[in-house]
């Protein structure tokens, strides 16, 4: 797929983060799993971070990355309490009596 | 339930011994007591990954077989939860590759899109919902549930071991066969899929 092309406004931002000490939005991409797992050396934190203060885009998906990630671990956790309750007392009667066969 | 698969170690550890040496004597009430305190998570975990209850009740009953079969072989570096959660998601993911479901399948379509000039394209966000209140409404967990088993195996697998079953990197790379390097690339892809299926929800939209 071809990179849209992009407005003279997002062509001067994209000069901007190409400067020295500078990430792009596609770095700042690759980073993001070392940066929420704290893995980041201090000097490439403070890089990212800097990225997150000044591009409105990346700070948008971020925070929308990690509400959907709590959405779904809340999803998950609701369905999980539910199957807890939930267990056919014949499976634990087969189990059992697989071990005492 | 949390489910931390660190190494637990020291005096943490007596009501598994105590439950080991039970369970090696084939003691009926604690067996009862055994299978019935492990079954439910044992089944939730098994039925999140291959999203079928019958299956699932197989994983789990295959799993409990492996567990007694092999309790000589349980060392105690883990603790007695860890070590079974570990076999039943082995079982389930193993019912998973009997099926061919851990194929590749692309996900591209749901990853972020940059421009010629290396900038992110995001619509701006003029409402994010606070995840919590969403899930007030159970049909909104069911259609955020549906939309994660929608996902390519894959990547769906990889998102439940490390971000809810908590599995270490290096655990779920063992368990899938792939690099740690692999791992870290399909959860970050699996996340940013997730966020674009749930983009309609966090921005207050109708799905």
């Amino acid at each position: 797929m071809t990179a849209p092309q992009p407005s003279l406004r997002r062509r001067l931002h994209g000069m901007f983060f190409k400067l020295p000490l500078m990430i792009t939005c596609t770095e700042f991409e690759t980073f993001i799993l070392a940066y929420l797992e704290d893995d980041l050396p201090p000097r490439q934190k403070s890089v990212f971070e800097f990225h997150l203060k000044v591009c409105r885009e990346c700070r948008d998906y971020l925070a929308a990355y990690r509400a959907s990630l709590e959405l779904a671990k809340g999803a998950l956790g609701q369905d999980r309490d539910h199957l807890d309750d939930d267990v056919p007392e014949d499976l634990v009667k087969a189990v059992l009596a697989a071990r005492n066969a | 339930m949390q489910m931390r698969s660190r190494s637990e170690t020291g005096s943490d550890q007596q009501p598994d011994r105590d439950m080991i040496s039970d369970l090696k004597r084939g003691d009926g009430p604690s067996t009862d007591r055994f299978v019935r305190e492990n079954i439910g998570w044992m089944l939730a975990s098994a039925r999140r990954i291959v999203r079928d209850r019958s299956l699932a009740e197989d994983c789990v009953q295959a799993a409990f077989m492996n567990v007694f079969k092999n309790l000589d072989g349980f060392k105690g570096q883990s603790s007695l939860r860890t070590w079974m959660h570990r076999i039943v998601i082995n079982q389930a993911l193993m019912t998973l590759r009997a099926r061919n479901r851990l194929q590749e399948k692309s996900i591209d379509d749901l990853l972020p899109v940059f421009d010629a000039s290396d900038c992110r394209l995001e619509d701006p966000w003029v409402t994010l919902e606070n995840p919590e209140s969403l899930l007030v409404q159970s049909q909104t967990t069911q259609t955020v549930l549906s939309l994660i088993n929608g996902m390519p195996d894959i990547y769906r697998i990889v998102l439940l071991l490390r971000d809810i079953e908590e599995l270490s990197t290096s655990e779920v790379a063992e368990m899938l066969e792939l690099s740690e390097s692999n791992v870290k690339v399909r959860l970050h892809r699996a996340r940013s899929g997730l966020k674009k299926l749930l983009e309609p929800f966090l921005r207050g939209q109708d799905l």
